[in-house]
Order: structure tokens, then sequence, then C-alpha cells
């Protein structure tokens, strides 16, 4: 039971927006798609969807290929947002929500639920045009499970949000996960996959540049982060080896090493210079594995 | 299926309690009210238009038979004798009381002549009834002193026996001539308004879905396919019901408003029993036409980003709509010319130009077998086609308006490359 992207290739007239993805999303839990503009995350999202044909390989949900058979079972907040400007939320859902398969009753139940849980229940007879931008992504949200699909596919879904609804979106988001629902989705912001994705895969140019379990990929990556407060000149760790970045922050320094047997060196070079105040060796952060995978700055 | 009945049902409601379905609704019944109302709204507004004509006679004789004539044409223009000067009788224009000023005489062949003064230069209604009227005058002086009687006068108007004999024993008389061409006049026109009014409905419905990007979520829950047949029929029942208010309204009016206007309309258009078979070809290539054209114009809204450029992008579907019209304007003087002949095979001008020959001429059945085949045929070709451009064409974005793009979006449907 899983989501399975079996040497899956697009092509473009001559232009390779996905090359060879082999991929198996576990069901249940949260899968994070990172990459940057043009890498074929969207492209991706609409293969699983069946909106475009893969040129070669095959996408199987729980050994089935996806067909508008089974789009009750599947929830999708496209990267664009997009809802009827004029028509009201309720009319809206309704409609939407029907064509999920759910009955009318249903769907009021549930849309109701849901705009308690977003704090919007009065927009309900409002036309979309008339709601902000951030309660018009709530919507957009609730379209999207309102039907409780068993796959949900959430393009960038944080993106333009202010920080208390983005925690509202997530904490509705991981309780999903929590009820058993699987849950891909992409996003520009790297610290909400960082906390919320138990896999990952990064994509660069259409090819996977790393996938799997985040921890694993933490910890196989080698190197780690060091951060140094203290009385005392820094300086002379510039030139350390092993040292693969050197950055100075008020009162201390934060280093890049090639691995945790560095910092042990290092201890030893500073011991007796000064008042050493904190010395903390961190996982990578997924930013810097990004970087050093993509070999470009993420945004 | 079931989805189908809900984006028909969806695409449905929301344009019948739209304002502009509303709007142009009420305004065609408006516009009907009127018609069938023409000749008080006429009497009301030339009511006031009265008018009140100065006479100078100066042949002493003319003044009563031309007021006698003029009493028994038209009640709203009355002459008065002026006696007075010709000078104060233009005075009298100009201050108003009296609306012109008209001064006979004879020329020199003893024939009425007249003058008439007017305030403004413009060629009034009283102008034109004096003058007619002072024509017959003239016309029967001149027959009267050449000697004529009324009898040869009346025989020398009278218009020249002519009929027609049609040796084909199947060829259509005259009257079903008329009537066939009634029929074939009210489907070009409903054909045409129908294609231009809702053929740009749904492309601008498709393209609305596509601006405001809900078309991705749509066609992630509902095959495309489905989509947009779903759309093209419910707007082809939205057409319907439209054509069903105003149709069932007219009725009403014209029934109302006393039988003989609507007598007479039912004749002139051939409503009658002996037509149901025109009438169900009417109903089968205003089907088959709206599906062609309804397609197609769904296709081109897929292909635009924005809806302002719909309009450009319906343009060429506009104008082979208006040649097809043109063409069968011409069909119903000469339905039996080959120009006509060939294009009634042409499947965009099939469902007007194969309708008027059929209801102008006497057609094999394998002719219109053969053509109701190939306008069908091309359906199906333009179906299949639209579906697959519909599909890319809603998930390109981006300045789109030529015929590049239809490839472009052809091609992101296809698998291999």
């Amino acid at each position: 039971m899983s989501l399975r992207i079996d040497n899956v290739t697009k092509k473009f007239g001559d232009h390779i927006a996905v090359d060879n993805l082999q991929l198996e999303i576990p069901e249940k839990g949260l899968f994070g798609f990172l990459g940057g503009n043009g890498a074929g995350k969207t492209t991706t999202f609409r293969m699983i969807l069946g909106l475009l044909d893969p040129t070669s390989g095959e996408i199987t949900w729980n050994g089935q290929k996806i067909d508008y058979g089974k789009s009750h079972l599947i929830g999708y907040l496209p990267e664009e947002r997009g809802l009827y400007p004029k028509l009201k939320v309720k009319d809206q859902l309704v409609y939407l929500g029907r064509l999920r398969g759910m009955r009318k009753n249903d769907i009021e139940a549930e849309m109701e639920y849901w705009l308690d849980r977003f704090e919007i229940p009065h927009y309900a007879n409002k036309k979309v045009e008339e709601l902000s931008k951030g309660n018009q992504q709530k919507i957009q949200f609730i379209s999207a499970v309102i039907h409780r699909p068993s796959l949900l596919i959430l393009d960038e879904p944080f993106s333009g949000l202010d920080p208390i609804n983005v925690e509202m979106l997530k904490e509705a988001v991981i309780d999903l996960a929590d009820n058993g629902t699987t849950i891909v989705f992409s996003s520009h912001q790297m610290e909400h996959v960082e906390e919320m994705c138990e896999n990952i895969c990064i994509l660069r140019a259409g090819k996977t540049v790393v996938k799997g379990n985040l921890a694993k990929i933490k910890q196989s990556f080698g190197k780690k982060n060091l951060n140094i407060y203290g009385d005392m000149p820094f300086d002379s760790l510039k030139t350390m080896p092993g040292v693969l970045r050197y950055q100075e922050v008020v009162g201390g320094c934060k280093l890049q090493i090639e691995n945790e047997s560095v910092s042990q060196e290092i201890l030893k070079s500073l011991s007796g210079k000064g008042f050493l105040r904190r010395f903390e060796l961190e996982e990578p952060t997924l930013n810097d594995i990004f970087i050093e995978k993509v070999g470009e700055r993420y945004e | 299926m079931n989805k189908f009945f809900i984006v028909l049902g969806h695409t449905f409601f929301t344009r019948l309690k739209s304002k502009s379905f509303l709007f142009s609704t009420a305004f065609i019944l408006l516009l009907l009210t009127l018609f069938a109302n023409i000749d008080t709204i006429v009497h009301y507004f030339m009511g006031d238009d009265e008018g009140k004509i100065a006479v100078i006679d100066e042949t002493d004789e003319l003044y009563p038979v031309l007021e006698k004539a003029l009493a028994d044409l038209d009640d709203r223009l009355t002459l008065e004798k002026f006696d007075a000067s010709e000078e104060k009788g233009k005075e009298a224009v100009q201050s108003g009381e009296y609306d012109g000023l008209l001064v006979i005489s004879y020329d020199e062949a003893h024939f009425p002549k007249a003058v008439f003064y007017e305030n403004d230069a413009v060629e009034s209604w009283n102008q034109m009834t004096i003058e007619q009227q002072l024509q017959q005058i003239k016309v029967a002086l001149a027959t009267e002193r050449s000697g004529i009687d009324e009898q040869t006068l009346a025989a020398i108007y009278e218009p020249v026996q002519f009929e027609k004999v049609a040796l084909d024993e199947t060829a259509k008389t005259d009257e079903e001539l008329n009537a066939a061409r009634g029929i074939v006049y009210i489907m070009l026109f409903v054909l045409y308004m129908a294609v231009i009014i809702y053929g740009q409905m749904i492309a601008t419905d498709v393209a609305t879905e596509k601006s405001s990007r809900v078309m991705e979520i749509l066609i992630s829950s509902a095959s495309p396919i489905t989509h947009l047949f779903a759309k093209i029929i419910g707007i082809a029942c939205l057409g319907i019901t439209q054509m069903l208010i105003i149709f069932m309204y007219a009725i009403w009016l014209f029934k109302t408003k006393g039988s003989e206007l609507a007598d007479a309309l039912i004749e002139e258009f051939g409503f009658s029993v002996e037509n149901l078979a025109l009438f169900i070809y009417a109903l089968i290539f205003f089907i088959l036409g709206y599906l062609l054209y309804a397609t197609i114009a769904a296709m081109l809204g897929s292909l635009v980003s924005r809806v302002e450029d719909v309009q450009q992008l319906t343009m060429p579907l506009i104008f082979l709509v208006m040649i097809a019209f043109f063409i069968a304007m011409f069909g119903l003087a000469a339905p039996d010319a080959k120009f006509i002949t060939i294009t009634s095979y042409i499947p965009f001008f099939t469902p007007m130009i194969m309708f008027l020959r059929i209801g102008m001429l006497e057609i094999p059945a394998w002719e219109i077998g053969l053509s109701i085949t190939v306008l069908i045929a091309t359906i199906i070709l333009f179906a299949w086609l639209s579906a697959r451009i519909y599909r890319g064409g809603v998930l390109m974005y981006g300045p789109s308006r030529s015929l590049k793009d239809i490839k472009q979006a052809f091609l992101l449907t296809k698998k291999e490359n």
C-alpha cells in the first residue's frame, strides 16, 4: 500500500521535465518534495493525478493506476490557487465536493467542521473574491480535503500565508497525516519540510538528487554544524583542516565541519585560550543539504 | 456519468441565475412586447403630429377636391382655406399658427402646381401626403381631358396575369415554397444567433475557469472530456430554456393580441402539420450545427489564459458562421445553384445550406444521408481533437493567441515524443 513512481520520465518536446524518477512513497505520513523552480515537482504531481501522461514509466497507488474512478480518494491543492471568484464559498465547496463523489449533506457537515476549525464560519455565504488571500487559501485547502482523501497532494500549501495561518494549516496537515492520510507536499520553506516530513525527495532539473528518510539523510550527509560562543579569538579556526565554512556572529562563530571528529580537534585547540560559553554540535539543516546537493541557493 | 450531470447542472444553474442571462432574456421579452404593440406605439407617437395646413387656392376650384381627398385618407391632416396674402400666410406659419402653407395654382398646361411652405426643410409626412393627393388629382384631370374613361384606366393599371407551372411532379408548389422559405429563414436566424451567443458563452465559461485556475481542480476530479461535453450540453440546455421562454411568451402575446396578426404570421411562416418533416430536419440540423460549433468554441476557450482574449480567438469561428449565413441568404434566392450544392456538403455550412436545400428543393434521401454522415464524422473528429487540445490547453498559461498553441496543447497530451 503505497504510491509508487516507477521509472517515470516526462518530455515536453526536447525538454525533459522529469527524468527517470523512481520513488516509493510509503502509506500514511508526510512526504516532502523539494526543488527549485522548474525542477519538475508540479509536473510530477500532475502525472500522479493523471492530468499528464508520463512519456514512459508508470505511477501506481496501491498497485493500481490512478484514474478518474479513484478521484474520490485523492485530494489536490494546486500551486496556482483556483476557485470560482464569483461563487459563494458554500456553493463552491458543494460543487467541488460533489465532483469528488460526496453527497450534499455530508459536504455541508464537513464544511462546517473545517470552517469552524479555520475560524471562518461566517464566510460560508460570501463570494470568494470578497475574501482575503489567506482566507481564500483556507477555502482552497478545504476543497482539497473535504472528501477525506486517502492520498493528498499539496503543492506549496503554505506559500503566501501569514505565520498564524501557516500554523493553523500545518496543524491541520499533521492531524490528517496522523489519521492515516498519505500526504505528499512540496514547499518553498525548507523548515516546514524539515519539521514535518519523515521522508523527502530533492529534485533538480527533473532528476532525484537526494531521497529517503530525512534522519538517515542527515546522518549520512556527514557534515555537521558547529556553533561556538566564548571570549577568545576564533580566527585560527578559519584555516583549520576539516572546517568547510566559517561565519562570524556576535560573540562567537558558526562553522560547518567535515565530520563530527573535527569538532573534537577544535575543542582541543580552543582549550585554555579563554572562557568557552557554548559549544554545540548540530545536525546539518535541510538547507545545508539542499545547497550542497543542488549547488545553488534555494530561493 | 454521474459527474457529467454534476458539471452539466452546475453550468446550467449558475448561468441561469446569472444577471446577464436574466437581463438578456428580459430585454428580448421587452422587445417582443414592443413589437406586438407596434400599432399602439406608432399611433401614440404620431398622434402628436397633427397638421393644420393653410391653403391659398389661386385656382378657386381645387381646394374642395383636395380637402375631400385628404379627409378620406387621413384625419390627422386638416386643411383650412386662407384668404389673406401669401406673406401673411408665411407669417402665420412662422408664428406657429399653422404647420404649413400650401399655395395651389395652375401651370401653363392648366395642370395643378403647388408651393409648400414649412418652417424646416425636412421632407415631412405632411408634404408627402399632400404631394401624393395632388398627383392623383392631376392624373384624374389628365385622363378626363384626354377622354379616357375609368374602366379603361382600371384596365391599364391591372397587373398582368402570370402563372407558373412546374413540370416536375415532385417539385414544390408555390405555397410549399413560401412555407419552406419561412421555416428556413427562422432556422437560419436562430442557428446563427445560437452559435454566436451560446458559442461565445461556452468559450467564455471555459476561459473563466481557466483564468481563475479552478480548472486544474476540476480536471483532477472529472475527466476533461466529461467536463467539455457536460459544459457544451449544459449551455445547450440553457439556450433551449431561453428560447422556450421567448417562444412561449411570443405565442401568448400573439394569442392575446387578437388572432389576426398571429394567424397571418403562422401562415406566413408555414407552421402546419404538412411541414412536420421539415421541422424534424430543422431540429436535427440545429442540434448537429450547434454541436459542431460549440465543440470548436470550447476548444478555443481552452487556449486562452485571459477572458479578454476569448473574443479575439473566437473571431474566425464567428466569421465562419457569418459566411454560412450569407451563403444561405444567397441560397434562398437560388437554391439550385451549383455553388449551393457544393457548400451544402462542407460540414461547417451543412446545417444551414443543406437544410435550406431540403426546404426549397426535392433532395434525394442519399444526399441528405451523406451530408449528415459527413457532418457527424466532422463533429466526432472535432470532439476528439477538442478533447485533446482542451486537456492540454487548460494546463497551458501565458499569452496564447495563435495556431502554434493548438499544436503545443496537442503535444502536451501526447505520450510519446
